[in-house]
């Protein structure tokens, strides 16, 4: 994640994308492209106004021209905001669509055969044939065999993945390529629809939905280009009246200063951007709804299981029993589990060497005789030199001693009892059936989960964790891992309960998931990420496809989501501060002349009438461009409640909008008067 | 400035914040339908309107069916009242046997009263009869307040109101706004300025012999100079009292006499002038409590109080300031306030209240949409002019007119919530409401008609010599002015003339009348569909995630905001009126 971020900011200023945007933001000048965007579609008929009037007036050509210039540059700037997002979208949509690169398929014929087409034709339902060494022909799911596939194209991880017909782990991704073996896949999409068709659409503008906040945020923005129109259109009857009357090239600049061109030109790109990061992150998104939705969750549903714990339990301790030395416990365990190869098994041999110095030990010369776990018995362990060890679980050890006419020694027991009360889970290690001593395997957290979990809460997100687990191990988890709430021996049918009752108290809920029985709840979530690896019903329920199969990127996807509404309000603060000093630079300059007195508003000190309608009209461009890396990075996103988080973007936005373009215009005058432009 | 003035400042704001919990917990419990000490005696006369009116009291509204039920209200009592004034030479209680009134300026008074301006074109004392002014105007009085408390409630509901469809019964909030709220108050305000001197009879009006006969110059016939000799004056009469108390609790504002709460009549005493703007932020300021009882946040109704109190702060210590001031033409003027003289600019102000009771009062009634005056905005300096003048611009919201200064708040923070909330993080929530693309829609819609208006009739009026800046009687920045400020008066509902505007002409009459109509209604009308929208929600649980409405912070920005909008629409026309007359006055030029 973060090589991915640092390659991102490297390809900021990409000379490709960049000559790529500069003719892109010239295309987009036409009207019915700029209609789109209210705000900027009225600087855009400015412009078109002033360059009509050039040759009206020869006695201020030069001030006339340069204005003009600038209020076409300040649509172009815009443009170029949004054709940068664009093209930094695109180039990541090329490297996905390169996954896209057209192959044959052969379709299995209903009437038998088989039938090689393009992969571009096939639609949904037609099953194809595919072979080692070829690729994938679309996103589908395998209905027979099983094969080895490489999807490093897709997610990045070399490593190949198994796929095989039923169970959760049937569903293939177009482009991916067959390593081994042979299978039967059924499409599950129609062309132009698969998820990287969908991805592709939403960072690339033409095609863009506007979100829901964007839209209402246009509103907004509308309505105060219509307002500023008003003031400025009936400022023209007062200057007359006042005997001051204005040229339409000082009106003009007025208007396009005052409406919000700053956010109403970075809105889209914003919004792009968004999109951008969240492919960055390697996470596809059905619609810009749900990444907005994303930012609004206030239920986190977490499997415990891979997002809060790692995957598997590991061994802990070794509590010997009673008169046992700790050494010749742990080197039972260690011997009984040699050739256990689950995870809790490799453990013990790990946690036996960290902890007593006992290394593996080369057991072909001894009479070794391993006894591998059974669903009859319950146990695993060996046979040594007329020792018999065995592992297992409390009753199935209890009921091994039974057998042989012992019990379990009462200290024991309370061991064990103390372990099951802290959510571990104890493994009893007997020797000539004689106990030696309880091994406490319990569920390792992952690091950094606490403090994650504690931002989260102070944004004011619910983290409730979801697990098979029996109440006990999971309140002792969820208490260890700092979780809000938990939801234990969760079936599918609880999974979806819990959000529904969340959602029925106007609560958002996010949810991540990869069965099959997942689908409803992921369906039912306001954000449901399906995990790549996951069935195809699970991705089509979902939202949003994780590619690296990650659930722990929830977490991220929310942060993402957050940083798009913030970089948005936060410009349209900065945005209407910024009028303030415009007013200041422009009001006394329009009427200075006739009434020298108000000077007195000139605060700036702007050198002359013409000198102070150009800056601003400069800043007013500038600042867009400027603020182009801001909108396609985001704000800086810190997990704050919403107190904090506003006070501080509306210290850096709202009081630096008051405050910059002061700064800004004055410097633009000293600049332009310097070397003589007016 | 004094002492003596700014303690007067404070302890206004401090009742003010004193009766606000009482007087919110009271109205919180008469729309909420819970019981009150009055009920023994108005629930019978509550149920016996129903019965006669056939008003179903358990029936609910949807946001449509409450707005139609409104306007039609409006329109037909606004017909009546069109029509008394055109008839009233033929019906009672006209001693002076006053002549029906002008078709356009009718239409100007009927728009006037029934939109809660109450904007005078005319003279009242020689223009309308007792019967007029008591079932015509005072009626409107009444019912346009209530009708602005009723939509205020209705919005309240909206927020508070979770997936459900309706917002109230119009009828029935407007019958116990009326019957519970302004009556109860009327009758005790009303006793209270009787007991300092204010009048209350129906007798022909009185003629006296001065005790110095006045000498006025006069152009005669022949244009020579004539000299007048008046030795006798006319003094009006009336029902007063009654009037005065709904003018001022109903932030009406519209006077028995032309000179309104200068006239001694109306406001004698400088404890009835303290009584009188007290009675104007009463009910405002008690609906932002109101509003924290009904919709369970107390500390969000005090933010609300707090953002109106910050503004009016601001706006009375700019306009003590600036009238304070010696008045820069006057040169070799002893203008310092002393013991013995208050000082600063007295022209057009009663030596009763003095400078700082004159600003304050000034302030208060354009805050609130009230637009009662004792002193003359006209004369006031240019800056402390400009003080009623942007409060009016800043959309009446100030504790603003009964209902319509909380409900013009409310779009205001709305659209505090939109901008500001997303800087958090989250789709802009209002307690718990998610604000959506069709809430600002409605919201900008609201928030659009006002400079709208203002600024399109008052552009048309400087640019026409003909109709438009004839009628006024200075000339430069101060004649723009005194149009801008009729305007803005109108729109804003506040109806406080800034004087020297000739506005009884048949343009000024209809502009202004449709001015009036334009400022009331359509923003009524998103502002009802914003409620309606609003209470079909779910209610999201605040979490810390949650975009504060309680906090210092949630004030502050509510102020810039409307500050921001405010200021931004309407400094281009306000450097070329009062800020422009202000320089040049101090380079030496008046107007």
């Amino acid at each position: 994640m973060t090589q991915t971020k640092k390659s991102s900011s490297q390809s900021m200023w990409n000379g490709k994308i960049v000559r790529r945007a500069l003719v892109d933001s010239l295309i987009k000048l036409s009207p019915r492209t700029m209609m789109r965007n209210p705000v900027m579609f009225v600087v855009e008929v400015g412009s078109i106004l002033t360059t009509l009037l050039l040759l009206q007036d020869k006695t201020t050509f030069s001030f006339n021209l340069q204005i003009t210039l600038w209020l076409w540059f300040t649509v172009i700037f815009a443009n170029f905001a949004e054709a940068m997002a664009e093209g930094r979208g695109k180039a990541q949509a090329e490297t996905l669509r390169k996954t896209k690169s057209e192959t044959v398929a052969h379709k299995l014929l209903e009437k038998g055969g088989i039938q090689d087409i393009p992969s571009s034709v096939l639609r949904l339902g037609d099953i194809v044939l595919v072979s080692a060494c070829e690729f994938i022909p679309g996103d589908g799911e395998v209905i027979e065999g099983v094969a080895s596939v490489d999807e490093s194209a897709i997610t990045g991880e070399s490593a190949p993945v198994i796929r095989e017909a039923g169970g959760d782990r049937s569903a293939v991704t177009g482009g991916t390529r067959v390593l081994s073996d042979q299978i039967k896949v059924r499409i599950s999409s129609n062309p132009g629809e698969t998820f990287l068709d969908r991805m592709i659409a939403l960072v690339e503008g033409a095609e863009r939905q506007k979100t829901p906040n964007e839209i209402a945020l246009n509103i907004l923005l509308a309505g105060l280009t219509i307002i500023f129109l008003l003031a400025v259109v009936t400022l023209q009857p007062f200057a007359i009246y006042s005997g001051s009357p204005q040229t339409v090239f000082v009106l003009v600049s007025l208007l396009v200063c005052l409406i919000p061109t700053t956010i109403g030109g970075l809105l889209s790109a914003i919004g792009i951007a968004g999109m951008d990061r969240l492919v960055q992150h390697n996470v596809l998104a059905m619609s810009g709804r749900a990444v907005e939705a994303a930012g609004d969750v206030n239920t986190l549903l977490l499997d415990k299981t891979g997002t809060i714990t790692l995957g598997n339990r590991q061994a802990a301790e070794f509590i010997p029993a009673p008169g046992i030395p700790a050494a010749q416990m742990a080197d039972a365990a260690q011997l009984s589990s040699l050739a256990d190869e689950t995870p809790e098994g490799r453990s013990i041999v790990v946690l036996a060497k960290n902890k007593y110095g006992l290394r593996g030990r080369e057991l072909a010369s001894h009479e070794a005789e391993f006894v591998p776990f059974s669903a009859q018995t319950r146990m695993s362990g060996v046979n040594l030199d007329g020792r018999e060890i065995r592992k297992g679980a409390v009753d199935s050890i209890s009921k091994y001693l039974n057998q042989h006419g012992t019990s379990m020694p009462r200290e024991v027991v309370n061991v064990v009892e103390n372990i099951s009360r802290s959510g571990g889970t104890p493994l009893i290690v007997v020797e000539n059936r004689r106990v030696l001593g309880v091994v406490y395997l319990k569920d390792i957290v992952k690091g950094g989960m606490r403090e994650r979990f504690d931002h989260l809460r102070a944004m004011g997100i619910k983290t409730v964790m979801i697990t098979g687990d029996n109440p006990l191990t999971a309140a002792a988890i969820a208490h260890e891992a700092g979780v809000d709430d938990f939801l234990a021996e969760a079936t599918p049918k609880d999974k979806m309960d819990l959000i529904r009752r969340e959602q029925s108290q106007g609560k958002l809920v996010a949810m991540t998931g990869d069965g099959t029985n997942d689908a409803p709840a992921l369906a039912q979530a306001d954000v449901g990420v399906a995990m790549n690896t996951g069935t195809q019903a699970a991705k089509e329920a979902g939202n949003m496809v994780d590619l690296d199969s990650n659930p722990t990127k929830l977490i991220e996807i929310v942060a993402i989501g957050k940083q798009l509404l913030m970089t948005r309000g936060a410009l349209t603060t900065f945005s209407i501060s910024n009028d303030v000093a415009k007013y200041f630079a422009i009001i006394p300059a329009m009427f200075a002349g006739t009434f020298p007195v108000l000077n007195a508003l000139n605060i700036m000190h702007l050198r002359n009438a013409q000198s102070a309608v150009l800056s601003a009209v400069i800043f007013n461009a500038l600042i867009i461009v400027a603020l182009i890396p801001l909108a396609l990075r985001g704000v800086s996103y810190r997990a704050l409640s919403a107190e904090s988080l506003l006070r501080r973007n509306l210290l850096i936005y709202g009081l630096g909008g008051l405050v910059v373009p002061f700064i800004g215009i004055k410097l633009i005058d000293l600049f332009i008067t310097k070397i003589k432009l007016v | 400035m004094t002492m003596n003035g700014w303690i007067q400042i404070i302890v206004f704001l401090g009742v003010i914040f004193l009766i606000a919990k009482p007087l919110g917990i009271f109205m919180a419990r008469v729309f909420d339908r819970e019981k009150t000490f009055l009920d023994p005696v108005l629930r019978p006369v509550e149920r016996i309107l129903y019965k006669l009116t056939g008003v179903n009291e358990s029936e609910e509204m949807k946001w449509g069916e409450y707005c139609i039920s409104m306007l039609i209200f409006s329109l037909v009592s606004m017909l009546v009242l069109y029509l008394i004034q055109r008839g009233q030479g033929l019906l009672p209680f006209n001693p002076q046997k006053l002549a029906g009134v002008a078709p356009d300026l009718a239409f100007n008074t009927a728009a006037s009263f029934s939109t809660n301006t109450n904007w005078q074109s005319y003279t009242p004392e020689t223009t309308m009869s007792y019967f007029t002014q008591m079932a015509g105007l005072a009626y409107h009085n009444f019912m346009s307040a209530a009708v602005g408390i009723a939509l205020a409630i209705a919005f309240i509901r909206g927020v508070v109101r979770r997936e459900k469809e309706t917002i109230g019964n119009f009828w029935v909030d407007m019958t116990r706004a009326t019957l519970w709220i302004l009556l109860p108050m009327c009758f005790i305000f009303a006793l209270a300025l009787v007991s300092q001197g204010v009048v209350q009879n129906f007798r022909a009006y009185d003629t006296v012999k001065l005790l110095e006969p006045q000498h006025i110059q006069k152009t005669g016939a022949d244009g020579k100079a004539v000299t007048q000799t008046v030795s006798e004056q006319v003094i009006a009469q009336g029902p007063v009292a009654s009037q005065e108390a709904i003018k001022m609790l109903g932030t009406n504002g519209g006077g028995f006499f032309n000179a309104n709460s200068a006239h001694p009549f109306e406001n004698p005493t400088p404890f009835s002038n303290f009584l009188q703007m007290l009675a104007i932020f009463a009910i405002p300021a008690g609906l932002t409590y109101t509003l924290g009882i009904m919709t369970g946040a107390k500390l969000h109704g005090w933010a609300v109080w707090s953002a109106m109190a910050i503004l009016f702060l601001a706006g009375v210590t700019v306009a003590y300031w600036a009238e304070s001031q010696a008045n820069p033409l006057l040169h070799g003027v002893d203008q310092h306030a002393t013991l013995m003289q208050s000082g600063g600019n007295m022209e057009g102000k009663e030596v009763r209240f003095g400078i700082a009771d004159s600003a304050l009062f000034a302030t208060v009634t354009t805050d609130a949409s009230c637009g009662a005056i004792n002193g003359v905005h006209d004369s006031f300096m240019p800056l402390g002019g400009m003080v009623p003048l942007v409060n009016i611009m800043l959309g009446e919201v100030v504790f603003g007119g009964v209902g319509s200064g909380l409900y013009g708040m409310l779009i205001f923070v709305v659209l505090t919530v939109f901008i500001a909330g997303l800087m958090v993080g989250r789709t802009p929530e209002y307690l718990g409401k998610k604000i959506e693309a069709y809430d600002v829609k409605m919201a900008m819609l609201s928030v659009l008609i006002f400079p709208l208006t203002v600024l399109v009739f008052t552009a048309i009026s400087s640019a026409a010599p003909s109709f438009g800046t004839s009628a006024t009687s200075n000339s430069g920045p101060h004649g723009l002015t005194e149009i801008l400020y009729a305007y803005t008066s109108t729109v804003g509902n506040n109806g406080s003339a800034f004087a020297g505007l000739s506005a009884n002409t048949h343009w000024y009459n209809v502009s202004l009348g449709i001015s009036m109509i334009f400022g009331r209604f359509l923003v009524i009308v998103p502002m009802l569909a914003i409620a309606g929208n609003l209470a079909q929600k779910k209610a999201i649980p605040p979490s810390l995630g949650t975009f504060p409405v309680t906090t210092p912070l949630f004030t502050l920005l509510l102020v810039s905001v409307i500050v921001i909008v405010g200021a931004l629409t309407f400094f281009p026309a306000l450097s070329l009126g009062p800020i422009l007359e202000h320089l040049l006055m101090n380079a030496g030029k008046a107007f």
